[in-house]
């Protein structure tokens, strides 16, 4: 398969890349396609980088269709408790 | 037994918009003449697989040139570049229509080569071998493996065109093998790619195969399958040798 399934998205953090050095990142990049490590024929990927940066400023995972669900649902539940602990911070008085 | 060697070797070509870019070649050693094959890497990359086609070519005989269309977005490990490529849209296919017409003009230039140039590639250098092979007229054969999206439903500004509408402008005899489980292109895109073909009356032959999905030359991933990439070559070898020995 061939797909166009791709998600770029602007990213805002650091990543640690090849070299174990951090790194800012600008952008996160979701598809779903050839991986070049895992033995699938297709994996969700996502790259997280910095594009003003050379190509190995990259934090990078191949991931199966059923782990990357789970990594879904778990940062949506991540995501959900973090808001409530910010809607306390920011309540006035 | 003849001594057998060959050369392979990086080299530098002037690519779309006089840009240098990086290529790999490799051909027999000896004075030639020899055909031409220019190579079109696949999406993940100017990579080892590629290196290796390059050296397998020139085993049998062609002179051979795999050239990098990911040069514009850094040097790197190969998976990291094609990385950057998907994260910064790819590349369009005017530049990959330019840097490979340059790859193409190289060969031409050599002394040791017959006059003859065919084009290989596989995945989405499937498809841009066949937009190249219509939209230019300088090579002599076009091998399309598993080319996906050569029905394209999504233009992009970097691929405005839907490669089957150019068919009717297909300058050159064409290959095309694919794989009976694979998703893009579906058997019904391919049926649709030689529906086409047939409306124009061009020549080319398609081979397709069951038990074999994407990818199935790529025998260091699992959609290798060997009795058909065994075959598969076989027709490559076939072909090529029909459109461009000279002898």
């Amino acid at each position: 398969m061939c797909t166009s399934i791709v998600e770029i998205s602007d990213c805002d953090g650091m990543g640690k890349g090849d070299g174990g050095e951090w790194f800012k990142l600008t952008h996160s990049v979701v598809s779903y396609d050839h991986p070049h490590h895992a033995l699938l024929e297709e994996a969700i990927t996502i790259d997280f980088v910095n594009r003003a940066l050379e190509p190995g400023a990259r934090v990078a995972v191949e991931l199966t269709l059923d782990a990357a669900k789970v990594l879904s649902a778990a940062l949506q539940r991540a995501i959900a408790q973090a808001e409530i602990e910010e809607s306390h911070r920011h309540r006035p008085g | 037994m003849a001594y057998e060697g060959m050369i392979a070797e990086t080299i530098r070509i002037i690519g779309h918009n006089g840009d240098p870019i990086s290529a790999y070649a490799a051909r027999p050693l000896g004075a030639g003449p020899f055909p031409g094959m220019v190579l079109i890497h696949h999406m993940p990359g100017w990579d080892e697989w590629y290196r290796e086609c390059t050296r397998r070519f020139a085993h049998h005989g062609y002179a051979t040139v795999s050239h990098n269309l990911y040069e514009r977005f850094g040097q790197g490990d190969p998976a990291d570049v094609a990385a950057k490529a998907r994260a910064e849209g790819g590349v369009s296919d005017d530049q990959m229509v330019g840097d490979t017409e340059a790859a193409v003009q190289w060969l031409r230039r050599q002394v040791w080569h017959n006059g003859k140039v065919g084009l290989f590639g596989t995945c989405s250098g499937g498809r841009q071998t066949f937009l190249f092979a219509c939209r230019q007229k300088s090579i002599d054969c076009a091998l399309e493996l598993w080319g996906g999206r050569v029905v394209q439903d999504e233009l992009t500004p970097k691929q405005p065109v839907s490669p089957i509408t150019l068919t009717k402008d297909l300058s050159c005899p064409l290959l095309g093998l694919f794989g009976n489980e694979d998703r893009a292109p579906t058997p019904e895109q391919v049926d649709q790619h030689e529906a086409e073909l047939k409306k124009h009356g061009k020549n080319y032959e398609f081979h397709r195969y069951d038990g074999a999905g994407h990818g199935f030359f790529y025998y260091d991933r699992p959609a290798y399958r060997i009795e058909q990439a065994l075959d598969g070559w076989q027709k490559v070898w076939a072909f090529a040798n029909k459109h461009l020995s000279t002898k």
